[in-house]
Protein backbone atom coordinates (compact mmCIF):
# COMPACT_ATOMS: atom_id res chain seq x y z
CA UNK A 1 0.00 0.00 0.00
CA UNK A 2 1.36 3.15 -0.96
CA UNK A 3 1.33 6.44 1.39
CA UNK A 4 -0.77 7.77 -0.95
CA UNK A 5 -3.50 6.03 -0.59
CA UNK A 6 -4.12 7.04 3.21
CA UNK A 7 -5.65 10.23 4.30
CA UNK A 8 -6.48 11.60 7.73
CA UNK A 9 -9.16 13.83 8.42
CA UNK A 10 -10.22 15.38 11.57
CA UNK A 11 -14.23 16.29 12.17
CA UNK A 12 -15.47 18.62 14.96
CA UNK A 13 -19.00 16.69 15.60
CA UNK A 14 -21.39 13.99 14.55
CA UNK A 15 -23.01 16.21 12.11
CA UNK A 16 -19.13 16.90 10.76
CA UNK A 17 -18.55 13.10 9.93
CA UNK A 18 -21.61 13.11 8.84
CA UNK A 19 -20.88 15.80 6.12
CA UNK A 20 -17.62 14.02 5.62
CA UNK A 21 -18.78 10.69 5.17
CA UNK A 22 -21.15 12.66 2.62
CA UNK A 23 -18.16 13.71 0.56
CA UNK A 24 -16.86 10.58 0.63
CA UNK A 25 -19.56 8.94 -0.91
CA UNK A 26 -19.86 11.37 -3.38
CA UNK A 27 -16.82 8.67 -5.30
CA UNK A 28 -18.89 5.81 -4.41
CA UNK A 29 -20.23 3.48 -6.92
CA UNK A 30 -21.99 0.25 -7.07
CA UNK A 31 -19.96 -2.88 -5.57
CA UNK A 32 -17.67 -0.88 -3.09
CA UNK A 33 -16.98 -1.91 -0.01
CA UNK A 34 -16.55 0.71 2.82
CA UNK A 35 -14.79 -1.43 6.08
CA UNK A 36 -15.23 0.76 9.13
CA UNK A 37 -13.32 0.42 12.47
CA UNK A 38 -13.55 1.68 15.69
CA UNK A 39 -14.48 1.70 19.21
CA UNK A 40 -17.99 2.01 20.83
CA UNK A 41 -19.07 5.54 20.29
CA UNK A 42 -16.61 6.50 17.83
CA UNK A 43 -18.89 7.33 15.42
CA UNK A 44 -18.89 4.38 12.70
CA UNK A 45 -23.20 4.42 12.49
CA UNK A 46 -22.88 8.25 12.40
CA UNK A 47 -20.41 7.88 9.14
CA UNK A 48 -22.89 5.24 7.63
CA UNK A 49 -25.81 7.58 8.61
CA UNK A 50 -23.47 10.69 6.33
CA UNK A 51 -23.04 8.59 3.31
CA UNK A 52 -26.17 6.56 2.82
CA UNK A 53 -28.05 9.95 3.06
CA UNK A 54 -25.60 11.06 0.29
CA UNK A 55 -26.73 7.97 -1.71
CA UNK A 56 -30.28 8.84 -1.63
CA UNK A 57 -30.99 6.73 1.35
CA UNK A 58 -34.41 7.85 2.55
CA UNK A 59 -35.14 5.36 5.45
CA UNK A 60 -33.57 6.03 8.78
CA UNK A 61 -30.24 4.39 9.22
CA UNK A 62 -30.79 2.61 12.74
CA UNK A 63 -27.92 -0.20 14.05
CA UNK A 64 -27.75 -3.36 12.54
CA UNK A 65 -26.32 -4.95 15.27
CA UNK A 66 -28.89 -7.31 16.06
CA UNK A 67 -29.83 -8.57 12.63
CA UNK A 68 -26.20 -8.05 11.27
CA UNK A 69 -27.38 -7.20 7.95
CA UNK A 70 -29.70 -4.35 6.80
CA UNK A 71 -30.65 -3.93 2.78
CA UNK A 72 -31.61 0.11 2.33
CA UNK A 73 -33.38 0.74 -0.99
CA UNK A 74 -31.28 3.66 -3.14
CA UNK A 75 -30.35 4.57 -6.65
CA UNK A 76 -27.47 2.11 -5.97
CA UNK A 77 -28.79 0.07 -2.90
CA UNK A 78 -27.00 0.16 0.19
CA UNK A 79 -25.86 -2.62 2.50
CA UNK A 80 -25.68 -1.75 5.98
CA UNK A 81 -23.35 -4.60 7.69
CA UNK A 82 -22.49 -4.54 11.73
CA UNK A 83 -20.33 -7.52 13.16
CA UNK A 84 -20.19 -6.31 16.90
CA UNK A 85 -22.25 -9.48 17.96
CA UNK A 86 -20.43 -12.16 16.39
CA UNK A 87 -16.99 -13.27 17.65
CA UNK A 88 -16.48 -14.93 14.87
CA UNK A 89 -17.88 -15.52 11.12
CA UNK A 90 -16.68 -18.63 9.49
CA UNK A 91 -18.87 -18.04 6.39
CA UNK A 92 -19.80 -15.25 4.19
CA UNK A 93 -23.01 -17.28 3.41
CA UNK A 94 -24.33 -16.14 7.24
CA UNK A 95 -24.95 -12.64 6.38
CA UNK A 96 -27.40 -13.24 3.10
CA UNK A 97 -26.22 -12.99 -0.32
CA UNK A 98 -26.32 -9.34 -0.79
CA UNK A 99 -23.20 -8.68 1.18
CA UNK A 100 -20.51 -7.28 -1.13
CA UNK A 101 -22.61 -7.97 -4.30
CA UNK A 102 -21.59 -5.65 -7.30
CA UNK A 103 -24.86 -4.20 -7.35
CA UNK A 104 -24.83 -2.47 -3.82
CA UNK A 105 -22.33 -0.08 -2.06
CA UNK A 106 -21.36 -2.36 1.03
CA UNK A 107 -20.45 -0.74 4.65
CA UNK A 108 -19.24 -2.96 7.28
CA UNK A 109 -19.24 -1.98 11.01
CA UNK A 110 -16.64 -4.07 13.60
CA UNK A 111 -14.69 -4.95 10.09
CA UNK A 112 -11.84 -6.21 12.13
CA UNK A 113 -14.14 -8.63 13.15
CA UNK A 114 -14.38 -10.30 9.55
CA UNK A 115 -11.07 -9.15 8.06
CA UNK A 116 -10.11 -12.30 6.47
CA UNK A 117 -13.42 -12.26 4.65
CA UNK A 118 -12.97 -8.68 3.38
CA UNK A 119 -12.36 -8.42 -0.42
CA UNK A 120 -9.28 -6.74 -1.07
CA UNK A 121 -10.49 -3.93 -3.49
CA UNK A 122 -12.10 -1.70 -0.19
CA UNK A 123 -11.58 1.51 1.18
CA UNK A 124 -10.67 1.32 5.02
CA UNK A 125 -11.95 3.97 7.57
CA UNK A 126 -10.57 3.92 11.46
CA UNK A 127 -12.65 6.33 13.58
CA UNK A 128 -10.71 7.16 17.07
CA UNK A 129 -12.11 9.32 19.23
CA UNK A 130 -9.55 12.03 20.11
CA UNK A 131 -7.43 12.05 23.44
CA UNK A 132 -8.17 16.00 23.49
CA UNK A 133 -10.13 15.78 26.59
CA UNK A 134 -10.91 19.63 26.17
CA UNK A 135 -13.12 18.88 23.16
CA UNK A 136 -14.28 14.97 23.17
CA UNK A 137 -16.47 15.44 20.17
CA UNK A 138 -13.17 15.55 17.87
CA UNK A 139 -12.76 12.06 15.49
CA UNK A 140 -9.83 11.27 13.59
CA UNK A 141 -10.91 9.24 10.97
CA UNK A 142 -7.74 7.33 9.05
CA UNK A 143 -8.86 6.48 5.31
CA UNK A 144 -7.23 3.84 3.34
CA UNK A 145 -8.00 2.58 0.29
CA UNK A 146 -6.67 -0.88 -0.65
CA UNK A 147 -6.76 -2.61 -4.32
CA UNK A 148 -7.20 -1.34 -7.90
CA UNK A 149 -10.67 -0.57 -7.70
CA UNK A 150 -9.19 2.10 -5.71
CA UNK A 151 -5.89 3.62 -7.53
CA UNK A 152 -8.10 5.65 -9.92
CA UNK A 153 -9.90 7.22 -7.64
CA UNK A 154 -7.31 8.09 -4.60
CA UNK A 155 -7.25 11.85 -6.27
CA UNK A 156 -10.65 12.20 -6.85
CA UNK A 157 -10.89 10.97 -2.48
CA UNK A 158 -8.08 13.28 -1.86
CA UNK A 159 -10.18 15.94 -3.12
CA UNK A 160 -13.42 15.78 -1.91
CA UNK A 161 -11.79 15.19 1.84
CA UNK A 162 -9.50 18.16 1.59
CA UNK A 163 -12.04 20.66 3.89
CA UNK A 164 -10.81 17.58 6.88
CA UNK A 165 -7.43 17.54 6.14
CA UNK B 1 -57.86 -25.97 18.31
CA UNK B 2 -53.77 -26.38 19.51
CA UNK B 3 -51.56 -24.00 17.75
CA UNK B 4 -47.62 -25.29 17.73
CA UNK B 5 -45.54 -21.86 18.00
CA UNK B 6 -41.70 -21.93 16.57
CA UNK B 7 -39.46 -19.44 17.49
CA UNK B 8 -35.69 -19.63 16.17
CA UNK B 9 -35.10 -15.79 15.53
CA UNK B 10 -31.98 -15.15 17.49
CA UNK B 11 -30.29 -16.82 20.27
CA UNK B 12 -33.03 -19.01 21.87
CA UNK B 13 -34.82 -22.02 20.15
CA UNK B 14 -37.90 -22.03 21.58
CA UNK B 15 -41.47 -23.72 21.11
CA UNK B 16 -44.93 -22.95 22.83
CA UNK B 17 -48.72 -24.62 22.52
CA UNK B 18 -51.52 -22.36 22.67
CA UNK B 19 -54.75 -23.70 23.27
CA UNK B 20 -58.21 -21.53 21.69
CA UNK B 21 -55.97 -18.96 21.18
CA UNK B 22 -56.01 -17.66 24.98
CA UNK B 23 -54.96 -20.63 26.69
CA UNK B 24 -50.78 -21.58 27.25
CA UNK B 25 -50.72 -25.12 27.75
CA UNK B 26 -46.82 -25.17 27.14
CA UNK B 27 -43.29 -22.95 26.84
CA UNK B 28 -40.27 -24.44 26.17
CA UNK B 29 -37.03 -22.75 25.74
CA UNK B 30 -33.70 -24.17 24.70
CA UNK B 31 -31.57 -21.23 25.35
CA UNK B 32 -28.67 -20.64 24.08
CA UNK B 33 -27.28 -18.26 26.04
CA UNK B 34 -24.74 -20.46 27.81
CA UNK B 35 -23.59 -21.83 24.26
CA UNK B 36 -22.74 -17.82 22.99
CA UNK B 37 -21.58 -16.41 26.47
CA UNK B 38 -18.01 -17.58 25.72
CA UNK B 39 -17.78 -15.62 22.52
CA UNK B 40 -19.15 -12.58 23.95
CA UNK B 41 -22.16 -12.35 21.14
CA UNK B 42 -24.22 -14.41 18.83
CA UNK B 43 -21.94 -16.90 16.24
CA UNK B 44 -24.39 -17.48 12.84
CA UNK B 45 -23.34 -20.86 12.46
CA UNK B 46 -23.51 -22.13 16.11
CA UNK B 47 -27.28 -20.65 16.38
CA UNK B 48 -28.02 -22.33 13.03
CA UNK B 49 -26.16 -25.36 14.41
CA UNK B 50 -28.06 -25.14 17.57
CA UNK B 51 -31.05 -24.60 16.48
CA UNK B 52 -31.22 -27.42 14.26
CA UNK B 53 -30.18 -29.77 17.32
CA UNK B 54 -32.49 -28.17 19.85
CA UNK B 55 -35.95 -27.67 17.93
CA UNK B 56 -36.78 -31.66 17.75
CA UNK B 57 -36.31 -32.03 21.35
CA UNK B 58 -37.83 -28.61 22.20
CA UNK B 59 -40.83 -29.42 20.19
CA UNK B 60 -41.06 -33.60 21.87
CA UNK B 61 -40.88 -31.09 25.47
CA UNK B 62 -43.42 -29.07 24.54
CA UNK B 63 -45.35 -31.55 23.29
CA UNK B 64 -45.11 -33.78 27.13
CA UNK B 65 -45.21 -30.57 28.96
CA UNK B 66 -49.12 -29.77 27.36
CA UNK B 67 -49.85 -33.87 27.61
CA UNK B 68 -50.59 -33.61 23.67
CA UNK B 69 -49.21 -36.08 20.94
CA UNK B 70 -48.14 -34.37 17.34
CA UNK B 71 -51.57 -35.84 16.19
CA UNK B 72 -53.34 -33.45 18.14
CA UNK B 73 -51.93 -30.23 17.04
CA UNK B 74 -54.27 -28.71 14.61
CA UNK B 75 -51.26 -26.09 12.94
CA UNK B 76 -48.23 -24.98 12.96
CA UNK B 77 -47.13 -21.37 13.55
CA UNK B 78 -43.56 -20.22 12.97
CA UNK B 79 -41.35 -16.65 13.52
CA UNK B 80 -40.92 -15.53 9.57
CA UNK B 81 -38.92 -12.86 10.38
CA UNK B 82 -37.32 -10.56 11.43
CA UNK B 83 -34.22 -12.21 12.76
CA UNK B 84 -31.12 -13.86 11.56
CA UNK B 85 -31.73 -15.33 8.11
CA UNK B 86 -30.04 -18.31 8.85
CA UNK B 87 -31.28 -19.14 12.16
CA UNK B 88 -35.07 -17.72 11.21
CA UNK B 89 -33.94 -20.61 8.48
CA UNK B 90 -34.04 -23.39 10.43
CA UNK B 91 -37.41 -22.67 11.93
CA UNK B 92 -39.00 -22.00 9.01
CA UNK B 93 -38.33 -25.50 7.19
CA UNK B 94 -38.89 -27.42 10.63
CA UNK B 95 -42.40 -25.80 10.47
CA UNK B 96 -43.13 -27.21 6.88
CA UNK B 97 -41.87 -30.15 7.20
CA UNK B 98 -44.29 -30.70 10.79
CA UNK B 99 -46.98 -29.24 8.43
CA UNK B 100 -46.13 -31.49 5.25
CA UNK B 101 -45.65 -34.52 7.57
CA UNK B 102 -49.15 -34.10 9.07
CA UNK B 103 -51.09 -31.74 7.20
CA UNK B 104 -51.31 -28.98 9.01
CA UNK B 105 -52.13 -25.14 8.27
CA UNK B 106 -48.72 -23.69 8.44
CA UNK B 107 -48.85 -20.23 9.71
CA UNK B 108 -46.01 -17.35 9.35
CA UNK B 109 -45.67 -15.01 12.29
CA UNK B 110 -44.10 -11.70 12.72
CA UNK B 111 -41.49 -11.86 15.83
CA UNK B 112 -42.35 -8.33 16.88
CA UNK B 113 -46.51 -8.71 16.15
CA UNK B 114 -46.22 -11.91 18.64
CA UNK B 115 -44.28 -9.62 21.00
CA UNK B 116 -47.51 -7.64 21.66
CA UNK B 117 -50.16 -10.39 21.06
CA UNK B 118 -48.41 -12.27 23.94
CA UNK B 119 -50.48 -10.60 26.24
CA UNK B 120 -53.79 -11.92 25.28
CA UNK B 121 -52.47 -15.26 27.22
CA UNK B 122 -52.34 -13.53 30.51
CA UNK B 123 -54.42 -10.62 29.68
CA UNK B 124 -57.52 -11.96 27.62
CA UNK B 125 -58.34 -10.60 24.06
CA UNK B 126 -56.78 -6.98 23.29
CA UNK B 127 -58.73 -4.63 22.49
CA UNK B 128 -57.27 -2.53 20.49
CA UNK B 129 -57.16 0.88 20.05
CA UNK B 130 -53.82 0.88 22.06
CA UNK B 131 -50.01 1.88 22.07
CA UNK B 132 -47.40 -1.03 22.07
CA UNK B 133 -43.61 0.20 22.92
CA UNK B 134 -41.86 -3.01 21.60
CA UNK B 135 -38.52 -2.87 23.05
CA UNK B 136 -35.93 -5.55 22.44
CA UNK B 137 -32.05 -6.15 21.08
CA UNK B 138 -33.01 -4.65 17.78
CA UNK B 139 -35.75 -3.45 18.07
CA UNK B 140 -37.23 0.27 20.12
CA UNK B 141 -40.49 0.88 18.50
CA UNK B 142 -43.68 2.95 19.49
CA UNK B 143 -47.11 2.07 18.05
CA UNK B 144 -50.36 2.31 17.40
CA UNK B 145 -52.55 -1.29 17.20
CA UNK B 146 -55.60 0.67 15.31
CA UNK B 147 -59.51 -1.57 15.70
CA UNK B 148 -58.48 -3.21 13.00
CA UNK B 149 -56.06 -4.79 14.63
CA UNK B 150 -53.66 -3.21 12.25
CA UNK B 151 -50.07 -1.93 13.55
CA UNK B 152 -48.96 1.25 12.67
CA UNK B 153 -45.49 2.67 13.55
CA UNK B 154 -45.75 6.38 15.33
CA UNK B 155 -41.60 6.36 16.21
CA UNK B 156 -38.44 4.92 16.72
CA UNK B 157 -35.40 4.75 17.64
CA UNK B 158 -33.25 6.32 14.85
CA UNK B 159 -29.66 4.51 16.12
CA UNK B 160 -29.35 2.05 18.53
CA UNK B 161 -32.32 -0.45 20.11
CA UNK B 162 -32.27 -0.50 23.68
CA UNK B 163 -31.58 -3.60 24.13
CA UNK B 164 -28.56 -3.41 21.91
CA UNK B 165 -27.67 -0.43 23.98
CA UNK B 166 -27.54 -2.25 27.31
CA UNK B 167 -25.76 -5.59 25.61
CA UNK B 168 -23.21 -2.92 24.65
CA UNK B 169 -22.83 -0.98 27.41
CA UNK B 170 -22.52 -3.88 29.72
CA UNK B 171 -19.94 -5.07 27.66
CA UNK B 172 -17.75 -2.02 28.16
CA UNK B 173 -18.48 -2.00 31.81
CA UNK B 174 -16.90 -5.60 31.21
CA UNK B 175 -20.24 -7.28 32.73
CA UNK B 176 -21.19 -10.95 31.54
CA UNK B 177 -23.28 -11.55 28.74
CA UNK B 178 -26.19 -11.15 27.72
CA UNK B 179 -25.39 -7.79 29.34
CA UNK B 180 -29.01 -6.61 29.60
CA UNK B 181 -30.32 -8.94 32.70
CA UNK B 182 -26.61 -7.87 34.28
CA UNK B 183 -27.22 -4.01 34.39
CA UNK B 184 -30.52 -4.34 36.09
CA UNK B 185 -29.37 -6.64 38.65
CA UNK B 186 -25.92 -4.17 39.67
CA UNK B 187 -28.51 -1.19 39.18
CA UNK B 188 -30.77 -2.40 41.99
CA UNK B 189 -27.65 -1.29 43.76
CA UNK B 190 -26.63 1.95 42.48
CA UNK B 191 -27.68 5.63 42.65
CA UNK B 192 -29.60 6.22 39.28
CA UNK B 193 -28.71 10.33 40.47
CA UNK B 194 -25.35 9.09 40.63
CA UNK B 195 -24.49 10.80 37.04
CA UNK B 196 -27.43 12.79 34.34
CA UNK B 197 -26.97 10.98 31.26
CA UNK B 198 -28.44 12.88 28.47
CA UNK B 199 -32.00 12.15 27.50
CA UNK B 200 -31.43 12.96 23.71
CA UNK B 201 -35.19 13.94 21.44
CA UNK B 202 -37.08 13.70 25.43
CA UNK B 203 -39.06 16.92 24.35
CA UNK B 204 -38.80 17.46 20.43
CA UNK B 205 -42.33 16.88 20.00
CA UNK B 206 -41.66 13.51 17.76
CA UNK B 207 -41.88 9.65 19.11
CA UNK B 208 -38.69 9.07 17.47
CA UNK B 209 -35.86 7.80 20.48
CA UNK B 210 -31.89 8.10 19.70
CA UNK B 211 -29.40 6.10 22.48
CA UNK B 212 -26.44 6.49 20.31
CA UNK B 213 -25.13 9.72 22.13
CA UNK B 214 -26.26 7.96 25.67
CA UNK B 215 -23.67 5.09 24.79
CA UNK B 216 -20.72 7.78 23.84
CA UNK B 217 -21.49 9.79 26.80
CA UNK B 218 -21.52 7.02 28.95
CA UNK B 219 -18.37 5.82 27.33
CA UNK B 220 -16.89 9.41 27.92
CA UNK B 221 -17.90 10.18 31.30
CA UNK B 222 -15.86 6.52 32.14
CA UNK B 223 -13.10 7.70 30.39
CA UNK B 224 -12.71 10.59 31.83
CA UNK B 225 -12.93 9.01 35.60
CA UNK B 226 -10.27 7.00 34.29
CA UNK B 227 -7.87 9.44 33.16
CA UNK B 228 -8.85 11.49 36.52
CA UNK B 229 -7.91 9.11 39.01
CA UNK B 230 -11.77 8.34 40.07
CA UNK B 231 -13.12 5.86 41.20
CA UNK B 232 -15.65 4.37 39.40
CA UNK B 233 -18.77 2.66 41.15
CA UNK B 234 -20.15 0.53 38.30
CA UNK B 235 -23.29 0.25 39.96
CA UNK B 236 -24.08 3.89 39.97
CA UNK B 237 -23.35 4.20 36.54
CA UNK B 238 -25.44 1.04 35.67
CA UNK B 239 -28.31 2.55 38.22
CA UNK B 240 -27.77 6.03 36.11
CA UNK B 241 -27.30 4.98 32.64
CA UNK B 242 -30.54 2.51 33.05
CA UNK B 243 -32.28 5.32 34.37
CA UNK B 244 -32.05 7.56 31.52
CA UNK B 245 -32.62 4.94 28.93
CA UNK B 246 -36.14 4.16 30.72
CA UNK B 247 -37.17 8.11 31.38
CA UNK B 248 -37.08 8.16 27.47
CA UNK B 249 -39.10 5.27 26.82
CA UNK B 250 -41.45 5.96 29.32
CA UNK B 251 -42.19 9.59 28.68
CA UNK B 252 -42.37 9.20 24.85
CA UNK B 253 -44.95 5.73 24.84
CA UNK B 254 -47.16 7.61 27.54
CA UNK B 255 -46.88 11.00 25.76
CA UNK B 256 -47.94 8.66 22.77
CA UNK B 257 -50.47 7.63 24.56
CA UNK B 258 -52.20 10.67 25.20
CA UNK B 259 -52.27 12.12 22.48
CA UNK B 260 -53.29 9.66 20.39
CA UNK B 261 -56.43 9.55 22.70
CA UNK B 262 -55.51 6.17 24.17
CA UNK B 263 -55.44 4.43 27.52
CA UNK B 264 -54.16 1.17 26.90
CA UNK B 265 -50.13 0.26 26.69
CA UNK B 266 -48.74 -2.67 26.41
CA UNK B 267 -45.21 -2.96 26.97
CA UNK B 268 -43.75 -6.07 24.82
CA UNK B 269 -40.21 -7.76 23.87
CA UNK B 270 -36.93 -8.79 26.05
CA UNK B 271 -36.16 -5.50 27.54
CA UNK B 272 -39.86 -5.49 28.72
CA UNK B 273 -38.47 -7.71 31.04
CA UNK B 274 -36.10 -4.91 32.57
CA UNK B 275 -37.50 -4.47 36.40
CA UNK B 276 -36.79 -0.74 36.24
CA UNK B 277 -38.86 -0.43 33.27
CA UNK B 278 -41.77 -2.15 34.47
CA UNK B 279 -41.64 -0.41 38.12
CA UNK B 280 -41.85 3.11 36.05
CA UNK B 281 -44.43 2.38 33.39
CA UNK B 282 -46.69 0.44 36.31
CA UNK B 283 -46.42 3.94 38.59
CA UNK B 284 -46.79 5.71 35.38
CA UNK B 285 -49.81 4.29 34.04
CA UNK B 286 -51.27 4.24 37.54
CA UNK B 287 -50.84 7.55 38.12
CA UNK B 288 -52.49 8.44 34.43
CA UNK B 289 -55.49 5.94 34.97
CA UNK B 290 -53.97 3.97 32.05
CA UNK B 291 -54.37 -0.03 31.49
CA UNK B 292 -50.79 -1.45 31.37
CA UNK B 293 -50.48 -4.64 29.66
CA UNK B 294 -47.48 -6.32 30.75
CA UNK B 295 -46.39 -10.06 29.84
CA UNK B 296 -44.95 -11.98 32.75
CA UNK B 297 -41.08 -11.99 32.44
CA UNK B 298 -41.18 -15.77 30.21
CA UNK B 299 -43.55 -14.21 28.24
CA UNK B 300 -41.47 -10.90 27.50
CA UNK B 301 -38.22 -12.44 26.43
CA UNK B 302 -37.97 -14.50 23.23
CA UNK B 303 -40.29 -17.31 23.72
CA UNK B 304 -42.50 -19.69 21.37
CA UNK B 305 -45.40 -19.38 23.47
CA UNK B 306 -46.21 -15.85 21.63
CA UNK B 307 -45.62 -17.65 18.23
CA UNK B 308 -48.05 -19.75 18.97
CA UNK B 309 -50.92 -17.09 20.24
CA UNK B 310 -50.07 -15.17 17.41
CA UNK B 311 -50.69 -17.72 14.70
CA UNK B 312 -53.59 -18.54 16.20
CA UNK B 313 -54.99 -15.02 15.98
CA UNK B 314 -53.72 -15.58 11.89
CA UNK B 315 -55.71 -19.05 12.06
CA UNK B 316 -58.54 -17.43 13.78
CA UNK B 317 -59.00 -15.26 10.63
CA UNK B 318 -58.18 -17.61 8.03
CA UNK B 319 -54.77 -15.71 7.05
CA UNK B 320 -52.35 -18.98 6.50
CA UNK B 321 -49.44 -19.53 4.61
CA UNK B 322 -48.29 -21.69 1.91
CA UNK B 323 -45.61 -24.25 2.31
CA UNK B 324 -43.90 -21.64 0.09
CA UNK B 325 -43.63 -19.38 3.19
CA UNK B 326 -40.75 -17.20 3.02
CA UNK B 327 -38.16 -15.73 5.81
CA UNK B 328 -37.56 -12.19 5.77
CA UNK B 329 -34.95 -10.79 8.17
CA UNK B 330 -35.95 -7.23 7.69
CA UNK B 331 -39.93 -8.02 8.34
CA UNK B 332 -41.41 -4.97 9.03
CA UNK B 333 -43.90 -4.48 12.26
CA UNK B 334 -46.19 -1.89 10.55
CA UNK B 335 -49.13 -3.87 8.55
Amino acid sequence: MSSRSTLTLTTTSAEDTKAAAAAIASVLRAGDVVALSGGLGAGKTCFVQGAADRLGVRSPVTSPTFVLVKLLPAPVPVVHVDVYRLERLGHLDDLGEDVFAPDVVTFVEWADTMRPLLPDDRLEVVLAQGEDRADPELRRLTLHAHGPRWAPRIEALEQVCQPWR
Amino acid sequence: MLVLGIETSCDETAVGIVEDRFHLRANVIASQVELHAPYGGVVPEVAARAHLDALLPAVDTALVHAGVGLTDIDAVAVTAGPGLVGALLVGVSAAKGLALAHDLPLLGVNHLRAHVEVAQLEHGELEPPLVALVVSGGHTSIVVMDDDGVFRELGGTIDDAAGEAFDKIARYLGLPFPGGPEIDRLAREGNRDAFHFPRALLNDGTYRLSLSGLKTAVIRELRRLEAAGEEIVLADVAASFQEAIVDVQVTKTLRAAAEQGLDQVVLAGGVAANSRLRERFAAETEANGQRLLVPSIPLCTDNGAMVAASGANLLAVGRTAGLGLAVDPNLPLAG
